[in-house]
């Protein structure tokens, strides 16, 4: 009898072990994002993106405290040391800019907390500096203007006038594009960051031999360029990279923009049910267009929740490995990392288009198939 | 390079130019009649943008937006420096910058919170927004070419205003001797909010009008600031034709240097690449090496008062 009451207590205590749900452990998630000042516009779509992500999952055991940057290195740090310290939170995210990137990240990761980027990629964290528990979500800053280079290269573009502002993000945009673009440029050139004039880029254009034009402004230095080619009668053909053309300014630009080709992991009418549901869901919600920032935001929102399913954050590596794993349903369809942790993805090409009263981008093409970032071998993570 | 290429950059130049002389020249105005450093003046710019791309979006009509412009900037310009600014003149210049830096931070949150993060659309009107064949030589946008003009018929104005009016007297007299003036019956309560008025119209129709061809999005207004600074000292701190030659200065040698400097160091450097940059950077630079030279010279700027600034 005593052996009989003793298999049960052990088999009652085998149950109890296996039914304790794995992430009994709330997970505190801090979101430093720009919220203010100039790129605004870009924190807002990846916190609603993440938020609309977080609502949909409903999780009880997980809270997300945001904070805004301001766009400023200096406040960017700050939060992060309050978030590690009084909020105790244990995932880091929200990060748009790759100045703020470089200044957050790293000594978040040294206090051993997960950083899960939904924007900023800078070389520097996917080579040499990979990190185990760094993961970006959504590209290597290189990666479009690469796949912006292989547009040109395919399409026959003989001589592309390429530009860029003159600032790290700006060069890795330029050497992106050569990286995939060996031909002879009409002319390269740097304009000052947050510049909106470009009447003598354009004259610069109008007197070279260009046979198209490849550029990489984002935010409203890309709304003041669009407007103004269309103003100066060239009609030259256009090729940026996504964030001179995302949802949040198109309707700024409005004609000037329609017609132009640019490159992203992403697109409102990519045919998977993840996307069609998101896009859905986010007009529902915010009663306008999701943009790319805000489909990265939900992207990350979505991975960290399916490592939560799996894994306690508190035992770091598995919980790495979860996220790893990468499995989540992502709005850009197939989705995994490499071994530094950042995306192989496709890049497509998209084309603007007006629908009814609204500019939008058109998906055309797979340019880069599974593409993986350039640095991947300087990781020496395995 | 032809000649035809320098030719256009001139004009771009002039263009840039006189843009820069619509905000400074109320810059100038309010600290020589007021002795008040405004950094809020880059909101007018703002505020100006945004009315006219609201009121065009809502009426269709690009003129209606520029005349809400100018009515939205003057307005508000009467309601800051009534609540606000009057309570400045006497404190020192810290207390100014610091005050006028609250309104830049006010403003441009309200106009989020108003109008969202995302920016506006404002497009050039049609009858604007083709181009002109120049001299047979080139072709330059029409836009542009009305913008000079725009740009040299408000400083026609202004110097009229200034010069040859009772009112232009009553301008100059309290840059002169503020105490005095009172003294002698002007009403100099009302004469301050008028110049400061007219400052923001004019700053208010700058945004607007540059809002068609740039991106009219909050914080539009504080890059521009910087560089009416720049004209300002460069020109002499206070004068109006100080103000015009700067500007004209100040956007014909930034937009020269973006064209030339990156030529000039690419025909000695092997590098391509590297030439753009450097020459590119020593552009971006330029305009502040150039107020450098004429404060060496000039210590007061090309028309300042001795004394003054």
């Amino acid at each position: 009898m005593k052996t009989v009451l003793n298999k049960l207590a052990l088999a009652v205590g085998a149950a109890c072990l296996w039914i304790t749900p794995v992430a009994a452990e709330p997970l505190k998630v801090g979101m430093i994002t720009t919220l203010s000042g100039g790129g605004a516009s870009l924190g807002v779509d990846v916190r609603d993106g993440f938020m609309l992500a977080v609502k949909q999952a409903d999780n009880p055991d997980l809270e997300v405290v945001i904070e805004d940057d301001q766009r400023k290195p200096g406040v960017a740090v700050q939060l992060a040391d309050k978030m590690i310290q009084s909020e105790k939170v244990d995932v880091l995210t929200g990060v748009i800019f790759s100045n703020l990137a470089m200044a957050v990240i790293p000594s978040a990761l040294q206090q051993g907390k997960f950083y899960l980027s939904p924007n900023a990629g800078p070389s520097q964290l996917a080579g040499r500096g990979c990190n185990k528990h760094y993961f970006n979500v959504a590209w290597q800053n290189d990666n479009l203007h690469e796949a912006a280079g292989a547009y040109v290269t395919e399409t026959g573009y003989k001589k592309p006038f390429i530009f860029a502002p003159n600032y790290p993000a700006g060069q890795d945009a330029l050497t992106g594009f050569k990286r995939f673009y060996e031909g002879e440029l009409a002319g390269e050139s740097y304009t000052k960051l947050g510049q909106t004039d470009y009447a003598a880029e354009l004259a610069q254009i109008r007197a070279s031999d260009a046979d198209s034009i490849f550029f990489f402004l984002p935010g409203g230095m890309g709304v003041a360029f669009l407007k103004q080619y269309k103003e100066s009668g060239m009609d030259l053909p256009l090729v940026g990279s996504a964030f001179s053309f995302d949802q949040g300014i198109l309707q700024a630009v409005g004609e000037a923009a329609v017609g132009t080709k640019n490159t992203a992991q992403w697109s409102k009418d990519l045919d998977n049910e993840a996307n069609q549901a998101f896009v859905e869901a986010f007009q529902e919600e915010y009663d306008r267009l999701p943009s790319l920032y805000a489909s990265q935001g939900y992207d990350t929102a979505n991975l960290l929740l399916s490592a939560m399913e799996k894994a306690d954050v508190n035992d770091a590596d598995a919980f790495r490995a979860a996220l790893k794993e990468a499995d989540f349903a992502s709005t850009r369809g197939d989705f995994e990392f490499g071994k530094n942790q950042h995306p192989i993805q496709d890049i497509y090409v998209r084309e603007v288009v007006k629908e009814g009263d609204v500019y939008t981008n058109k998906a055309l093409d797979v340019i880069l198939a599974d593409h993986q970032d350039a640095y991947v071998d300087e990781c020496k993570m395995k | 390079m032809t000649f035809t290429l320098l030719l256009e950059q001139l004009l771009n130049g002039l263009q840039f130019g006189v843009m820069l002389f619509l905000m400074s020249a109320g810059l100038t105005l309010v600290f020589g009649v007021m002795g008040l450093i405004n950094l809020a003046h880059g909101s007018f710019y703002m505020i100006g943008a945004f009315a006219c791309a609201a009121i065009a979006t809502a009426t269709g009509s690009f003129w209606l937006g520029l005349l809400a412009c100018l009515a939205t900037a003057a307005m508000v310009g009467v309601l800051v420096e009534r609540l606000v600014i009057r309570r400045l003149y006497k404190r020192d210049h810290l207390d100014q910058v610091l005050a006028t830096f609250a309104l830049i931070l006010i403003f441009s949150e309200g106009t989020r919170w108003i109008f969202g993060s995302f920016p506006l659309m404002l497009s050039v009107p049609d009858s604007l927004s083709s181009t002109v064949s120049l001299f047979g030589l080139f072709d330059y946008s029409r836009y542009r070419l009305a913008l000079i003009i725009v740009g040299f018929v408000v400083a026609v104005g202004l110097f009229l205003l200034i010069q040859k009016t009772r009112l232009g007297v009553r301008i100059r007299a309290g840059e002169a001797d503020r105490e005095m003036i009172a003294v002698l019956g002007v009403n100099i309560d009302r004469l301050y909010t008028f110049v400061f008025a007219l400052g923001a119209a004019l700053a208010g129709l700058a945004g607007a009008l540059v809002g068609a061809i740039q991106s009219v999005q909050v914080g539009m207004g504080e890059p521009v600031l910087i560089l009416a600074f720049v004209v300002i000292v460069i020109g002499g701190i206070g004068s109006i034709k100080g103000a015009l030659l700067g500007s004209i200065l100040v956007g014909v040698t930034d937009t020269m240097g973006r064209l030339l400097l990156p030529d000039l160091f690419a025909s000695f450097m092997a590098n391509k690449a590297d030439a753009a940059a450097t020459g590119s950077a020593l552009a971006s630079m330029l305009i502040y090496v150039l107020m450098a030279f004429v404060l060496i010279f000039k210590p007061n700027g090309l028309f300042g008062v001795e004394g003054k600034a």
